[in-house]
Formats: structure tokens, sequence, C-alpha cells
């Protein structure tokens, strides 16, 4: 709730400053921008609620791409294939670093600091000597660069809605959810509803936020709803307990280094078809931070055991806001980055505040009881 | 097998009642608590040793714990009773020595052999996960499911109606809602999470460390009448606290640990504080 609060004093304060940023064009730029931090704070999230942190992802996303633009551009392998190749590549070299810091006991912070310079060395040895290649295939360009048509923008959204509501009616029938809990879908719908009707006034749902909508979806089920997912929340809250109740700590601590490989090679995916190549600086700069940032700011703990999927979303879309509305002000570099980092401290700071309150409150209403 | 025999007289506090020494090692010996029904021996080690480094912690230890009967294990700091419940548990593996279950010899690696076997414990730090809830705490590891394929899901409904039959058929009345997080519970009322968690499955033998170490007078009670619930339904419970007056008001036999062996072997129906204290502190009358 705090970051969703947030985000809504952002885009009062940059109406404010400037008309343009709550029109359907700015917002939809916005949703594109945020994206990419979003893809990497979605797979930095699986290991952040081990209480792990992953400082590879950025390098790792830059080198994945630099495979797929040598694979395509001077392999000339499918499309298809060299991106399979990539997400491979991507979950393998995670669950390579998972391995050496659940089997090992090294400290993540140790063994992913590792694999950022290794993999930048990678990288740059993939690129070679000219150190860019531009990928022109026109389907990986279509994948961030295309909008869904409003028609289908609708027909999804009627679908989302009526499957929300059609599952909560479901699970009140059976007495599992009261009657407060129809909050949720009503919610929902206003946002699903709010979002196409303002990505259609402009050209349509933009692709990228699609996909990225599509595999928060998929995400959330797998944490919240499987055993595996809900065992990460075990392990990050307290692993000793997990392991004597039979969960395979190690095991859980691989594949959540493995999914934030495969996130992080997505992530190269998308940044080879934003900017049609593969770069030296692709993925460097202050994307892995924006990420930890954007995760973090959403509502994930980095001290394991709490938060969401989402937060990768709304913690993106906060970063992604604040940098759309200074550009709009014309604001230096130095600026932004100054003022980034000063929304980063409060937003999180408000959310310790809160959750400090919360369970102060929680601990009070046990006593009582 | 330890063939030393102990005889522990009675204590000067003692009401005049002689204090029955077992013989060391004995297995065979009856549950006489008044409300123990014997059912038969659950579980039995035997000729148990550990040792850690130049540290021996445990040397040939015995015991037996029948079905509807309360052992005690009592001893000084560094006796060894920890280091035999988590050799029993599966936590570490013992350097000699036997289990068996039901008269049937069984070979535990880990707390999920164990578990395989029916044995649980419960963890004197209570090993919850304070982050979720109730419900999710009780099911850590062994969650039920319902759909197949990819839409194979935890089954959160039949879980939180397992708990409401488990809480009540241990009569627990403690716990507001099973959807509590852990966080938010007091310490009795986890102790009470951590129980029912070791139930579930109507597991035969639980093994107890130090249960009540953290818990208030009132909160203390509660474990001990719970404990007491459990042996009224045929579970064989091995007990380790510090707390004599709640071996004397739960247990049927008391096993005294020493520098890592048996040092004697009590009814409680039939000893006295001091002569336990005083087989705690390797002393023979």
């Amino acid at each position: 709730m705090p970051a969703v609060a947030s985000l809504l004093i952002i885009a009062i304060f940059f109406q404010s400053r400037s008309e343009y940023f709550l029109t359907p064009g700015n917002l939809s730029n916005l949703a594109v921008q945020a994206t990419l931090v979003a893809i990497i704070a979605l797979g930095e999230i699986f290991v952040l609620l081990l209480g792990d942190i992953d400082l590879s992802l950025g390098s790792l996303s830059g080198m994945t791409c630099a495979i797929l633009g040598v694979l395509i551009t001077n392999g000339h392998v499918p499309w298809l294939l060299a991106i399979l190749v990539m997400l491979v590549c991507g979950t393998a070299l995670g669950a390579f670093q998972g391995w050496w810091i659940a089997w090992l006991g090294i400290p993540a912070f140790v063994v992913t600091l590792a694999g950022n310079m290794g993999f930048l060395g990678l990288q740059l040895y993939i690129l070679g000597p000219d150190g860019t290649l531009s990928i022109f295939d026109p389907n990986v360009a279509a994948l961030t660069n295309t909008q869904v048509p409003p028609s289908v923008g609708w027909i999804l959204a009627a679908i989302v809605t009526v499957a929300v509501v059609a599952t909560t009616l479901v699970r009140y029938a059976r007495g599992e959810v009261a009657v407060r809990s129809f909050g949720l879908p009503i919610a929902v719908t206003v946002l699903v509803v709010g979002a196409v009707a303002i990505f259609n006034a402009y050209r349509g749902i933009p692709m990228p936020f699609l996909i990225l909508i599509g595999l928060l979806v998929v995400t959330w089920w797998i944490t919240m709803h499987t055993s595996p997912g809900r065992h990460l929340f075990a392990v990050g809250g307290n692993a000793e307990a997990a392991r004597r109740a039979g969960v395979q700590v190690k095991r859980i601590r691989l594949a959540a280094f493995a999914v934030s490989g495969f996130f992080a090679a997505v992530g190269g995916l998308f940044a080879a078809s934003y900017n049609g190549s593969a770069g030296t600086l692709t993925g460097g700069g202050t994307l892995l931070l924006e990420a930890i940032g954007a995760a973090v700011i959403g509502g994930t703990s980095l001290f394991g055991g709490r938060g969401t999927v989402w937060s990768a979303l709304v913690g993106a879309l906060i970063m992604a806001g604040v940098a759309n509305g200074l550009n709009l002000m014309n604001s230096d570099q130095p600026v932004k980055y100054m003022v980034q980092g000063v929304i980063v401290l409060l937003a999180v700071s408000l959310d310790t505040i809160l959750r400090r309150r919360q369970s102060r409150g929680r601990q009070l209403g046990a006593a009582v009881a | 097998m330890v063939s030393e025999v102990r005889d522990v007289g009675p204590g000067p506090f003692g009401s005049g009642q002689q204090a029955a020494p077992i013989a060391v090692g004995e297995q065979a010996a009856m549950p006489s608590g008044e409300e123990a029904v014997d059912r038969g021996e659950a579980l039995r080690v035997e000729g148990v040793s550990k040792s850690f480094g130049l540290v021996q912690a445990l040397v040939g230890v015995s015991l037996s714990v029948h079905h509807g009967e309360v052992v005690a294990l009592v001893g000084d700091n560094g006796a060894g009773k920890s280091t035999l419940i988590k050799v029993i548990s599966g936590v570490i593996a013992p350097d000699e020595g036997a289990l068996y279950v039901n008269g049937e010899r069984v070979v535990v690696r880990s707390t999920n052999d164990a578990a395989a076997c029916g044995i649980r414990t419960i963890y004197q730090d209570l090993a919850l996960a304070d982050n979720l809830d109730v419900v999710e705490n009780l099911f850590l590891g062994r969650e039920l499911f319902r759909g197949v394929g990819p839409l194979r899901r935890v089954d959160f409904g039949a879980m939180r109606q397992r708990t409401a039959a488990v809480l009540s058929e241990l009569g627990i009345g403690t716990i507001p809602d099973s959807r509590a997080l852990v966080a938010q519970l007091s310490g009795g009322q986890r102790q009470t999470v951590a129980v029912a968690r070791a139930t579930l499955d109507n597991c035969p033998i639980l093994l107890f460390d130090e249960p009540t170490a953290s818990l208030g007078l009132k909160e203390a009670h509660n474990v001990i009448e719970l404990v007491r619930r459990l042996r009224a339904q045929g579970t064989a419970i091995l007990i380790i606290t510090h707390n004599m007056r709640q071996v004397f008001e739960v247990a049927d036999r008391i096993v005294v640990l020493h520098l890592g062996k048996v040092g004697a072997v009590f009814r409680t129906s039939s000893t006295t504080h001091e002569a336990v204290v005083k087989a705690i502190m390797g002393k023979a009358s």
C-alpha cells in the first residue's frame, strides 16, 4: 500500500509540473520504460524472498543479450532457437551460481559479485573488438516495438475481469472467502479497464508490458499456489525450520537462482529487442541497482520471507515515473540521480515505519488476546 | 549396553516414600502413571554412542518409551540430552547403537526418515516460520494439493479444515485464527502450533526438547495438559525438561543422563525429587 500511495503522489506531483505527464502517450511510454527494470526486479525478488541477493543480474542479462546477437547476426540461427539458447544459458548460469551458494555455503553476495564480473568479461569476449552487434530481426524487434490492437485489448480485459470475478464467486460459494474479499475483483476490474482504456487512447497495450503482466501472473501463481513457491517464503522466513520440516532447502535455493538467471536472460532479450543491438553497455549502468530498488520499493523485504512479485511492477513504475517526470521537467542527469536516490530512501523509510507500527499493533493485539 | 545398576535411595525431603530405582539399561519397564495405558514398546534406543572430536557426548545409552507413556529425560547441562534427541530425530547420526520402532530396527538419517518411522520432534526454539500463518506452518513440507498437471496447487481450504480438526482433537482453543501469522502469536500459542504440527499425521512417537523453557506459568501448564492428552491418546512421549515439578507432574518414568551415560531410571510414582536430583548430580546413595 505505501508503494501504491507513493505512485499516486508521484503522478500528482509530476502532473502538476507538466500537463503532459498523465497523457495516454506518455503513460504508454512510461510502461515500456518500466518493463526492463521490472523484468530484472522480478528475477531479483525470487532471490530476495530467500533473504539472499543477486548482484549478477545486470551483467548476466548483458551477456545473454550478446549470445543472442552472435547467434542471430553472426550465426544466422533462427530467431526462436536463438532465444531458446539465451534463455537456457541464463537459467543454467543462475543455477550454477545457486549451486555454489546452496551446496558450498558461500554467501550469495560473494558468488554473485564474482558472477557480475565474470559475466561482464564473457559479454565483452563474446562481442569481440567491435563491441556492438546489430540485431536485425523483425520478430525480435516486434517483442518490444508493437502494440496489441485496441479490440484485442478489450477482449483481454473482459477475460481477466470475468476470470477474477468468477473465481471469487466460486470461492465465496465454497465458503473460502468472506464478502469483503469482493474488494479484490472490483479493484482488479477498475485497474484493468482503466489501463486498457488509457493504452487504447494511444496505440493499444504495448507488447512488452503485456508480456510482463503475463510473466507476473505466472510467477504470482507459482509463488502463492505451488509447494515450491510457498517453500521459498518458508526458507526466507526460517531456513532451519524449513529444513527440519523436510523442505529441500538447497534445491529451493538453487531453483530461485535459476529463475533469477532466467529473468536476467528475458531482460537481455527485451534489451536486444528495444535497442536493436547487443552492446558492451547492455545490462550495465544503474540497471541492477534500479531493479533492486524497485523490488524493495514495491514492498519486498531485503531480509527475506516477505514480498510479492507484483512489487516488481509497482517499484519499476515508481522508478520509471520519477525518471520520466524529471525528463519532462528538463532536469539534468545529476539531478535525476539525486532525486531518485532521495525517493528510494523515502519510499523504503515509509514502508519500514508503517511495517514497524503494524508489527507493534499485532504484538499488542496478541498480548491482549 | 549399560549393565551398571544404581540404587538411589530416598532423599531427606522425601515424604517417607521409598525411591524405586530400576536397573539401568532396562527395557521392559511398564509405565506406572495413573493415566498411562501400556500399549507396547514404541521406541527403543540401544547402545547409542556419539562423540564430537574428543568429547564423548553419549556413551552406550539405552532406553525405551511405551505407547501411552511419558518418559522424562533429565540431566545437567552437557549430560547429552539434546544430543540424544537429535540422534533419535535424525538430525545427527550416532557413531554406534540402534533404534527400534515398535520392535523393528530402523535407520534414521534425516528428519524425513524419522517422520516416516512415526517420530516427530518439538524443538526448544519451536522451529516455526514467523512469516507464514498457522495453517502453512502446520503443513510445511507436507502440504495438501488439489488439481492436476500445471493446475496442481496447494489446497489451502482443505488444510484449514484439517487444522481446525487437529486443534479441536487436541482441545486447543487458544489460537483465535488459523490464518494469523505465527509472528503475531504469543509464546504459548506458538508452542501449541509446534505441538499441533507434530501431531498432524497422528505421529505415534513425540520428542519434546524443553517445551516450556520460554513460557509463563499458565502457558507452561497448558502445554503440560496437552502432553497429558496426547499420552491418553496413546502417544509415546520422550520429554526433556529442567523443571522437576513438571517432570513429576507429567512423567511416568524418569531417565537420568549423567556425562553421556544413563545414570539412573526411576518410576515417578515411587521416587522422590531428591533422589532424582542426586542422580542428576552423579551422587549414588
